[in-house]
């Protein structure tokens, strides 16, 4: 008798199961689709319509395998990307299966017969997983002898998205997107057979701001951009990771360029932030990059009152004797959502260094002091661990104040959309009418029961504070232990809201969470670019936060200012009252504040304008000196998103002459006798991280009382009002095929107001204030009485402009 | 396995009514014992029915012959968890089977069966919704089974507290658009739902997670117009007919080159040779050559196979399957390529295109077998065909693209020497050298 050392077998975890794979044994999650198990054993099984992040389809029958249960083989080869893991199962792949060889390479064959050969023209080919898999598991000659199936090509899905649909596999991968991830079912299937066809409905718009992420997923090369349709081979692009600038979310990119060129971005994959989704103006929005606007020389006005190119060392020089001139006369320093981290810190130090001043704002748009209260007491410093996706899409309930988070914040939206259907998380929007991102983060409860749709609360626009003070029980219940509050910046419009949602999340326990529009904004306000904060949430008014700054600085005790600053509106209406002598602006566009006559005013009346931009705007056709900076594509940074979490990039393309902000006022300030030490971004975000955050506890939360909505007379409305995601926005010029997708301007009312008032659907309606006017048709919409919307600047609706009203505001409508 | 044959081998069962003047009104259902077995039903618990039609031995006849009672058992009941959702009894009338012809012929003739049938299912089963869903074309049987329902609605048979018994049911009889893909359960419940007719993904099933997510039964329509005569006649009853595992009475449909093609109700296990003397034989005499025991995608019978008893085992172990017992016969004027075309040409018209293997296999058969009849094919062809089946076989999402492949593996397999003999027969086309060339092309 021979004794041999007993084997010992691993126990099976709890909630695993054991099965062996090509003869491999594999402990997998009960659950876990085979195709995945098989992924993680480094055993690529071909598939097409499978997509991780998509519910399984089984409709391509590419990735049929064999499986054995119990000892006994399954008659029929199994689909790997629908059958789930179970114990005791083998299976056996192409690698060592005949019949799984056999099969797979019958349905390669079955999809090649009406695939056309066009490869070499194609934008897939290079980078098609038809064509690779076809190379891996298909045969090398084919049998077809007979007639493809053609269709007219292409078929226009959107002005940007295109279907050559003789390419298509039918893997219904964009549709399921579009359903389940997005939800706004802009293509489906038509017909059927061999005549099924991907399509779009005749008689209902294209609205999809994700349209994009089916070209992205497209496992042949059907669906194209009009953008970069035949614009480049996929093995000449060179790609580098990048950073959305167009809104807070920190989505991860991937930047694809060619000879100096961004030719094409696609969504990078981050599961913790945007997974493998972006919107499309994240997506399609960079011709900004090369658009007739750019300034890539610098601008100094001459003594005939016109810019005129000129040098660095001329354009720097005058700058600083100007700014030097105005300093004993105060210097304000005014930037916007463009910056990154470093940019913003930069600009933070000048004002505090070179100019001597606390008067330094980000807020690019209509802001209030509560607003600062609220960000220094409730944002500032947080990160991820206080709020992140993954706590977002876990919470039970979430509610959005003063967001609407399909325009304001797509790929949170698409969070929280997923969190509504995957766990049936509640969704509220304290809002005016039932947008398509509120219908959409309904919780569906079957398709036979109504969607449960009361997830608007609505208010009248300036009551959001009483009825935040005031919610619906339930809703209050379901926000109490784990619910999360996201607030938009457009609470600032609302006096009281911002107190309002302190005070519901200390009374719920609920996270807090502030989510601005622009990319900048999060991180300016941690780079202290704000009245009332230093650098790392330090407040202005401590002195022992001032000290720590100063001396990291290296700057003489007591030389910082200990006063609160002015705010943008303040600085500039100090500059119309010439209690300001000059002004350093940076990305910040003066219609986007909320009276942009009085900001216009402002810069026009300031002694000395400095503008560091991108393109020409406002601001630079009033400047006493231009400077040109660097978009994102051509220098490395970071953002912080809306999260708090670090996004750092690096530069897609090289510099091209152009200078990050931080270097431009690096130097401009060394020309005032001053050093920054910024003259990289890495030297900026070094100096950011040894500063680090400040020791004190965090200031109180503001408690101003709920303001009273206005009363509308006769013939008058409360105007509620924001911006759509593709609209104006200065950094998605030249793109005409995007600008196709965006929603189109509408006046909306609800059906009692708009009889009332005289108008009827589809029909122009009169918006005005003293200031002007605008005309757009009517649609009716479930908006509270006496309340009219219009998008913030969308063409005709330029809301601030033209209006010089805003959210809250009483505006006069007529048919 | 065959039945011992009796002297009259029809019997009469579910078409006992058939010949009846106005067979299809309610009052002639009554005085023919109609509605008996509901009253009788209604005053038992919903267990002992279930328990009768399994011990009946009831397999569905929609072609698949799973045991009717073992499905209706898998419907969770309870107050609470799965069993506490709504239940739901969907009729599959969606006959669009080549050669399947028993539905419409049942539903027009005697509707009132079905919808007894109905009722007493879904008390078994504690349904109070049922939707009959009936094939587009159909249009006649559609009008006349809603005519049927009204009729019993009038008559307290369905709607709120049936017959005193407490128990609350409403049928809805739903056109279908015209998919043969829709007879497919899972399509039929997502066209039922208002969505694209193609099949769902199984797990979950129908019993689980059927119509609107709740537990399902889909049963055929002679399955359950079955129902109420076991009621009244009880399982022994049903199962001195037909097999010990294939029970009961069937109806075969009988068409093609026979002198009365019709309907013909026998116990499961009659064979061919039986049926033809019922159907009064060959048409003119002229010999058989092919048949389908149950429509065209149960693989071909021949002359061979006249005495394979068809019932569910029968037709199995002679290499085909009984399906909808929808026995076309062809006698040997007809072309066995061209009636595979033929055949083949409906399933490519017909597959719903979710699926690779169906989709593109069916479009590529359909051009082979086309060109073959037109005098071009190749001795490749054959082959090719052979493999291309062998592909879409237990490769397609559900079982369509497998019927698919049942006319042209069964016919080359008995027919060979006749598709070699067209290929060889008709050089028509111009320059053969040309095919030949073409068809070691790549494509």
């Amino acid at each position: 008798m021979t004794i041999a050392p007993e084997e010992k077998k691993a126990l099976v975890p709890d909630g695993y199961v054991r099965l062996t794979i090509d003869g491999r044994e594999v402990d997998a999650p009960k659950g876990e689709l085979l195709i995945r198990t098989c992924e993680r054993l480094g055993i690529i099984v071909p598939r097409f319509c499978d997509h991780p992040l998509l519910d399984p389809a089984g409709a391509c029958r590419q990735c049929l395998v064999e499986v054995e249960m119990g000892g006994r083989p399954m008659p029929k080869p199994q689909a790997s990307c629908t059958m789930t893991v179970a114990d005791g199962m083998v299976v056996k792949t192409q690698h060592t299966s005949p019949v799984a060889d056999k099969a797979q390479q019958g349905v390669m064959e079955l999809l090649l017969i009406n695939h056309p050969l066009d490869c070499p023209i194609c934008d897939k080919g290079g980078e098609c997983p038809l064509q690779n898999q076809a190379m891996a598991h298909g045969r090398t000659d084919s049998r077809f002898v007979d007639v493809k199936r053609t269709f007219p090509k292409p078929l226009p899905i959107s002005t940007q998205v295109l279907l050559d649909r003789e390419r298509c596999v039918l893997c219904q991968r964009c549709t399921r997107f579009s359903e389940q991830i997005a939800g706004d079912p802009f293509i489906d299937l038509l017909e059927r057979g061999a005549h099924q066809q991907i399509g779009v409905a005749q008689d209902k718009p294209f609205q999809s701001y994700f349209s994009g992420n089916t070209i992205q997923i497209c496992p042949v090369g059907a669906l194209t951009s009009a953008q970069y349709r035949f614009r480049s081979r996929p093995f000449d692009l060179v790609s580098t990771m990048g950073v959305d600038e167009h809104t807070a979310s920190g989505a991860a990119l991937r930047i694809d360029t060619r000879r100096g060129v961004v030719l094409r971005r696609l969504s990078g994959n981050d599961p913790e932030v945007n997974e493998e989704w972006i919107d499309d103006k994240s997506r399609f929005a960079f011709r900004y990059l090369t658009s007739k606007g750019r300034i890539t020389r610098p601008m100094v006005r001459g003594a005939d009152g016109q810019l005129a190119e000129t040098s660095w060392t001329e354009a720097l020089r005058v700058a600083a004797e100007g700014l030097l001139a105005a300093r004993a006369g105060g210097i304000g320093v005014l930037t916007g959502g463009r910056l990154t981290v470093e940019d913003a810190y930069a600009y933070a130090k000048f004002a505090r260094v070179a100019a001597g001043t606390n008067d330094v704002d980000f807020r690019a748009r209509p802001h209030s002091d509560e607003e600062l209260d609220f960000l220094a007491s409730h944002v500032v410093g947080t990160g991820p661990e206080h709020l992140s996706y993954s706590r977002l899409e876990a919470a039970p309930a979430v509610l959005c104040v003063a967001l609407e988070p399909e325009e304001e914040a797509p790929v949170v939206f698409l969070r929280l959309r997923k969190a509504a259907l995957k766990t049936a998380q509640k969704v509220f929007h304290l809002g005016q009418w039932s947008t398509p991102a509120v219908l959409r983060t309904a919780v569906e409860l079957g398709s036979a029961e109504p969607a449960a749709r009361d997830n608007l609360i609505p208010a009248v626009p300036g009551a959001e504070a009483a009825v935040l003070a005031d919610l619906p029980a339930h809703v209050v219940e379901a926000l109490t232990g784990g619910g999360v509050i996201l607030v938009g910046e457009r609470a600032a419009e609302v006096p009281g809201l911002y107190s309002a949602v302190a005070a519901l999340g200390a009374r719920t326990g609920a996270a807090v969470g502030w989510v601005p529009r622009r990319a900048g904004d999060r991180g300016a306000l941690d780079a202290g670019a704000v009245p009332n904060l230093l650098p790392g949430g330090r407040l202005v008014t401590d002195a022992a936060a001032r000290a720590e700054v100063e001396s990291a600085w290296g700057l003489a005790e007591g030389t910082l200012p200990t006063a609160r600053g002015r705010d943008t509106d303040e600085i500039l209406a100090a500059a119309a009252m010439g209690d300001i002598a000059a002004l350093v602006v940076g990305g910040l566009d003066p219609n986007d504040l909320a009276d942009p006559a009085a900001a216009l005013a402002g810069l026009r009346e300031i002694g000395f304008l400095v503008s560091l931009e991108l393109h020409t705007s406002a601001v630079t056709e009033l400047a006493d000196v231009v400077l040109p900076v660097a978009p994102d594509a051509h220098r490395s940074g970071s953002y912080l998103n809306w999260e708090g979490r670090r996004r750092e990039f690096g530069a897609a393309l090289e510099a091209g002459g152009v200078l990050p902000d931080c270097r431009v006022l690096d130097t401009l300030a060394v020309e005032m006798d001053v050093d920054l030490f910024t003259q990289t971004p890495a030297a900026a975000a070094g100096e950011l991280a040894r500063l680090g955050s400040g020791n004190a506890a965090a200031p109180a939360a503001p408690a101003l009382a709920p303001s009273e909505p206005l009363r509308p007379g006769f013939g008058q409305a409360v105007l509620a009002s924001w911006r759509q995601l593709i609209d104006d926005a200065s950094l998605a010029i030249d793109e005409p095929a995007l600008a196709g997708t965006a929603r189109p301007a509408v006046v909306r009312i609800n059906a009692a107001t708009a009889e009332r008032l005289g108008l009827a659907e589809g029909a122009d309606a009169t918006v005005r204030t003293e200031r002007g006017s605008i005309t757009l048709p009517v649609a009716l919409a479930d908006l509270p009485d006496g309340v009219v919307w219009l998008p913030g600047k969308s063409g005709e609706s330029q809301v601030r402009t033209v209006l010089g009203a805003g959210h809250g505001d009483l505006v006069g409508v007529t048919a | 396995m065959t039945a011992p044959v009796t002297p009259d081998p029809l019997t009469p069962v579910l078409t006992r009514r058939w010949q009846s003047p106005r067979s299809w009104a309610i009052e002639t259902y009554e005085q023919l014992e109609g509605y008996q077995a509901l009253r009788h039903a209604l005053t038992t618990h919903p267990d002992r029915i279930i328990q009768l039609v399994k011990d009946s031995g009831l397999r569905g006849r929609g072609g698949a012959g799973f045991p009717t009672g073992m499905k209706w058992g898998f419907i969770p009941q309870g107050a609470t968890g799965p069993g506490a959702k709504p239940k739901y009894l969907v009729i599959n009338a969606d006959e669009g089977e080549p050669g399947t012809c028993k539905d419409i012929p049942t539903m027009m003739a005697d509707p009132h069966s079905l919808v007894e049938g109905c009722i007493i299912t879904s008390f078994a089963i504690r349904a109070n919704f049922c939707a009959i869903y009936v094939r587009g074309e159909a249009l006649h049987c559609i009008r006349r089974m809603r005519k049927a329902v009204e009729e019993a609605y009038a008559k307290g048979y369905l709607g709120k507290d049936i017959l005193g018994s407490g128990f609350d049911l409403d049928i809805v009889v739903h056109a279908g658009a015209g998919a043969y893909i829709c007879g497919e359960e899972t399509a039929l419940l997502d066209s039922l739902e208002g969505r694209r007719g193609q099949p769902r993904l199984k797990p979950p099933f129908p019993a689980t997670s059927g119509l609107y997510a709740s537990p399902t039964v889909v049963n055929n329509v002679e399955t359950i117009a079955s129902v109420p005569a076991i009621v009244m006649g009880g399982s022994a009853w049903f199962r001195a007919m037909g097999s010990e595992k294939s029970p009961g009475p069937k109806i075969y449909s009988i068409s093609g080159h026979v002198e009365k093609p019709g309907q013909y109700e026998a116990p499961l296990g009659i064979t061919l040779r039986q049926l033809l003397e019922l159907a009064g034989g060959m048409k003119d005499g002229v010999p058989l050559k092919f048949w389908t025991p149950g429509g065209s995608s149960t693989p071909l019978f021949t002359a061979e196979h006249l005495d394979v008893p068809l019932d569910f085992e029968g037709a199995a172990a002679a290499g085909s399957m009984l399906g909808t017992t929808a026995v076309q016969i062809f006698n040997e004027t007809v072309s066995v390529p061209w009636a595979v075309m033929k055949w083949t040409e409906f399933y490519k018209h017909e597959s719903c295109g979710k699926c690779t293997p169906c989709r593109e296999g069916t479009y590529w058969l359909v051009q082979i077998l086309e060109r073959m009849v037109a005098g071009e094919g190749t001795e490749a062809d054959v082959e090719t065909m052979l493999d291309i089946c062998d592909n879409i076989l237990g490769r397609s999402f559900c079982a369509l693209g497998d019927g698919a492949t049942s006319p042209i593996t069964s016919a080359i397999k008995y027919f060979r020497q006749e598709f070699l003999d067209l290929i060889a027969a008709q050089p028509a086309v111009q320059r053969p050298e040309q095919l030949a060339e073409l068809t070691g092309a790549t494509a």
